[in-house]
């Protein structure tokens, strides 16, 4: 799980050459309760670092998801869209939010991994 | 500082992710989370701690029905011994300070008021009535919910005849050695009953309500309950600047008391004669987009017509659903709308409340 990394803003990002995939972690669905929509960036579309880049919403509230590198939006995940429920059931595998094709590597490195993610998380919900 | 009911320590021991509301600690969810609390609610049993509301009771006998009702608008002299009716305080504007249950009871009154509304209510109430009459918002009583299809199954098990009590109609029950206050009402669109039992007593009824069956239900899914259910939640949908007539609520003004004298009476009369300009309805986006509190509301042809005032996921309905107030001539069925979300209008439509019709199990419709 190395080529995983995490952001301040709950989001993981998974690496494959220079296209990352990125969804939102189980802590953060844990924080939100239920979520019953979800819109994501247009396909196509670029996106920068700490930008919005889509939205998910559960009974209590909307929360901005934000993209945790820059990249153009090559690939969007319809499914859970159509049913956003699959965010809470598996937020770090099947439902995944978008891909991109990275702008810049160097952005990487402001990321943290598993272990530093678990700390921060645990931390930050105290 | 903020408080806590006799049941904090139950909803620790369950699980519960607790928030301030209205100055009390209260469970927004337990770990099964609002969805499926929503959903057992609707198919079974849920039990939700309703104590931060106030219980006030009024003692009096000579002229307190006469007095209470020239504070509200209901006719209280008809009402039976142990009848409830839902019910508002308001100013001289009509505007409300609270919307209320009143229930006849031995001797007098006990008003069922907002938790964040209870203190100033009983201030205006005792002032209305001249101090002649005595006023307790009693803090040594918990308020607890059972509502759904199993609620009446449940709670007969443990307290004998309950199940024989009409809706929004009440009595007194043995439970243990105590006695305990009950009625049959909710705020749901599920049956069920609102208990009121003595603090120390609190936690053993629900340990008992619990393991027959029925679980903790947080305030997450009330909401989600009584959206679906197409009732008012006061500070979002009611409040100081509506009148119960502009909030489509003229059912709980009884007929002959139109005529009569009561705070805001002028106003509500004109009102329900000459119409009123803006006006609450249930508003159905026609996607899952979740249009909240202080959404605006746009016509077909781009004007601002209003504001939304409380918006959630039904998870029975299995829609976004919604509830504002539109201009009258934008509030007919069906009427088309636009609801700005982040930006972008969303296509939705005024639709009946409530969401929600309870589906009667087979077999039950001819019982």
């Amino acid at each position: 799980m190395s080529d995983v990394k995490y952001s301040k803003e709950h989001e993981w990002l998974k690496l494959d050459g220079d296209i990352a995939t990125i969804g939102i972690t189980k802590h953060a669905t844990e924080m939100l309760g239920d979520i019953v929509f979800a819109e994501l960036p247009e396909k196509g579309s670029t996106v920068e670092k700490d930008g919005t880049a889509g939205v998910v919403e559960s009974t209590k509230a909307a929360s901005d998801v934000y993209t945790p590198i820059s990249g153009e939006v090559i690939d969007t995940n319809q499914s859970i869209v159509e049913d956003p429920s699959k965010i809470n059931a598996d937020p770090e595998g099947e439902a995944w939010f978008f891909k991109l094709k990275i702008k810049d590597v160097k952005e990487l490195d402001t990321l943290m991994n598993k272990d530093e993610y678990d700390k921060f998380a645990k931390e930050s919900s105290q | 500082m903020i408080k806590k009911t006799s049941l904090y320590n139950l909803h620790k021991k369950h699980n519960a992710r607790l928030v301030e509301f209205a100055g009390y600690e209260m469970p927004i969810q337990y770990k099964d989370g609002i969805i499926q609390e929503h959903k057992f609610t609707r198919s079974n049993c849920g039990i939700f701690d309703v104590s931060h509301m106030g219980q006030l009771f009024i003692y009096g006998k000579e002229n307190l029905t006469k007095d209470l009702e020239n504070i509200f608008p209901i006719d209280l002299k008809k009402l039976n011994l142990n009848q409830s009716k839902y019910s508002f305080l308001m100013d001289e504007n009509a505007c409300i300070y609270d919307d209320l249950i009143i229930t006849k009871i031995l001797e007098g009154y006990l008003i069922i008021l907002n938790a964040a509304c209870k203190e100033d209510d009983l201030r205006i109430i005792k002032n209305k009535l001249n101090n002649k009459y005595d006023l307790q918002l009693k803090d040594d009583l918990s308020l607890i919910a059972l509502q759904g299809p199993e609620a009446k199954n449940i709670l007969e098990k443990k307290v004998e005849g309950v199940s024989k009590l009409k809706f929004m109609n009440g009595g007194n029950f043995k439970f243990s050695d105590i006695n305990i206050f009950i009625t049959r009402s909710g705020y749901t669109g599920e049956d069920g009953f609102e208990i009121s039992i003595k603090n120390n007593y609190a936690e053993k009824f629900v340990e008992e309500m619990l393991s027959n069956g029925s679980k903790m239900i947080g305030l997450g899914a009330r909401d989600t309950l009584r959206m679906e259910a197409g009732l008012c939640l006061y500070g979002n949908d009611i409040d100081k600047n509506t009148t119960p007539i502009e909030a489509n609520l003229k059912w709980a003004i009884s007929k002959n008391r139109i005529d009569t004298d009561y705070p805001g009476s002028k106003i509500i009369k004109k009102q329900i004669q000459s119409g009123v300009e803006k006006i609450r309805v249930g508003i159905k986006p026609e996607n899952r987009v979740i249009a909240r509190g202080n959404t605006k509301i746009f016509s077909n042809d781009d004007k601002e017509i209003g504001k939304i005032t409380s918006g959630t996921f039904g998870p029975s309905v299995d829609h976004s659903i919604a509830m504002g107030y539109v201009n009258n001539q934008y509030s007919n069925l069906n009427t088309k709308l636009f609801l700005e979300v982040r930006g972008k209008k969303i296509p939705a439509h005024v639709c009946n409340l409530p969401f929600y019709k309870k589906n009667y199990v087979k077999g039950e419709i001819n019982v």
